[in-house]
């Protein structure tokens, strides 16, 4: 059994213990890996119909200045991302850099649709790095700018092709937001924030509540047909599935956002700007192609390669190593993601993965592994 | 024919001179759906607490050790075509391998049914 004794709750504890979820530590919360259900059935329920998991041990926190202008700007110093031009209600992916340009952690904003809240950025942080981040912010931010942690609330995320159709029976807003748009609601007159976004692949929403509004809630989408509750082992599953970094683990502070093939999330007014910390190493990485870049990793044959394992030329020369690894319930197959040489990096090039003694043949391949299915403006 | 368990929750059946191993129901519920196992080579000389097999679940690998000495005389090549039945049938159908056993006082060392029951009660 899991040694919980030094695990903090989450709201969801006793709907956890109560539905029969192993629990684990996880990030410093007792959070259930499973439910009886199981990771495969767990993960397959994501993928055709909904699933409701607890990530309330993330951190929630409020970035506040006087205008937006001014928050977006000193946000920007800290992360090689763009969010002064980004729209009121919509979201963004970004990292935090140190100032070797490796990645502290990785993290979604959000600029709230409401213009009484102009000035005011939310952020949505890792569980296992938010104190570490808030450190960091409170260290960077300038004057003027304010860091709010919101560790009385809770976070639940609904994931699932059927996600908006169990959502919007009690949430009529969820319908019309589009992939990366938040709004608030209400569900029965409770406060809500919804923002139509995951770590899932799928259609799906995250939603933001007071942590003693969080249980009814729960229950009341559990109580959907569609719904069903899943775990921190069919979560994994399906970011990787879904080709989506988990940091600790494919993202640490001595990766640089272009060796983790996150060129997408540095728009091209910071490429122009280079006022961000180790901006010559990314730039020059993004330019000429770094040492090391993140790619995809189909095994071939049944057995799984797990994070740590060395990947090898077909000579047997080692040329990195894989940060994660599993099996893939959508696939029926192991998948992995690691870093290699660039000269390895096209789909489709042959390497080995050593799996205790045993020299797993692998290929290169595209992620994500399973198509994304996100809802982008009609 | 007698079945004895370890508290690494492996059972032993014991056939004459041959030992059955495969990891108990307890130990199946613990792993959750086993995607993959790896048996070792026939012929494998093993010793009480060497690695004798690895199972893979969807999220982690763990390894099944030996839990008495001898020589893998056979091993469930059904598993490679279907190891979810390690979830289906664990007491049965799922068996991993079988040895030649080297000694039989070490089976000594190992449980019965009945306090293999209350060791597991005790865990749960």
């Amino acid at each position: 059994m899991a040694d919980l004794s030094g695990a903090k709750k989450t709201p969801l504890f006793d709907l956890h213990e109560e539905l029969g979820g192993s629990l684990v530590d996880f990030a410093g919360y007792a959070l259930p890996v499973r439910y009886p259900a199981g990771i495969m059935a767990e993960h397959i329920q994501c993928r055709e119909s909904a699933a409701l998991f607890d990530v309330s041990h993330m951190g929630q926190a409020l970035l506040q200045g006087p205008d937006h202008e001014t928050t977006a700007k000193a946000l920007e110093a800290l992360t090689p991302s763009a969010f002064t031009k980004l729209a009121p209600g919509r979201m963004r992916y970004s990292v935090f850099l140190n100032e070797t340009g490796g990645i502290i952690d990785d993290f979604i904003v959000t600029r709230p649709g409401d213009p009484a809240l102009d000035g005011t950025l939310m952020l949505v942080v890792n569980g296992a790095c938010k104190e570490k981040d808030y450190a960091f912010l409170e260290a960077n931010l300038p004057d003027g700018i304010s860091l709010t942690r919101l560790d009385d609330k809770a976070l639940l995320a609904l994931q699932g092709p059927k996600a908006v159709d169990a959502l919007k029976r009690h949430a009529p807003k969820a319908d019309a937001l589009t992939f990366m748009s938040q709004t608030p609601d209400a569900i029965n007159g409770v406060a809500i924030g919804i923002s139509r976004c995951g770590y899932t692949g799928e259609d799906g929403f995250e939603i933001s509540c007071a942590a003693d509004e969080a249980e009814a809630l729960a229950r009341l989408l559990l109580a959907e047909p569609e719904v069903a509750p899943a775990g921190l082992g069919a979560r994994d599953s399906l970011r990787l599935e879904s080709g989506l970094c988990l940091y600790g683990h494919d993202l640490d502070d001595s990766i640089d956002p272009a060796e983790a093939d996150l060129g997408w999330a540095i728009q091209k007014s910071r490429r122009q700007d280079k006022a961000f910390p180790g901006s010559e190493r990314i730039l020059k990485g993004l330019e000429d192609g770094p040492a090391r870049i993140r790619v995809g990793l189909r095994i071939i044959g049944k057995a799984p390669a797990r994070e740590g394992a060395e990947i090898q030329d077909t000579d047997g020369n080692a040329i990195g190593v894989v940060t994660s690894g599993g099996f893939a319930p959508t696939l029926q197959a192991p998948i992995a993601m690691g870093y290699v040489p660039p000269a390895f990096a096209e789909p489709g090039t042959k390497v080995t993965i050593a799996v205790r003694k045993r020299a797993l043949e692998a290929e290169v391949a595209p992620t994500p592994f399973v198509p994304q299915r996100y809802v982008r403006k009609p | 024919m007698t079945t004895y368990y370890s508290e690494d929750h492996e059972w032993v059946e014991v056939n004459g001179g041959v030992a059955t191993i495969g990891i108990t129901d307890f130990a199946q519920k613990q792993l959750g759906d086993v995607v993959f196992v790896e048996l070792p080579e026939v012929g494998k000389e093993l010793e009480k607490g060497d690695e004798a097999a690895v199972v893979e679940s969807v999220k982690a690998a763990s390894e099944v050790y030996a839990p008495i000495d001898g020589e893998v005389s056979e091993v469930n090549d059904a598993l490679e075509e279907d190891p979810a039945l390690v979830n289906s049938d664990a007491e049965g159908g799922a068996w991993f391998l079988k040895v030649k056993i080297a000694d039989k006082s070490q089976l000594d060392d190992l449980m019965d049914e009945d306090a293999y029951k209350a060791f597991v009660a005790e865990q749960e």
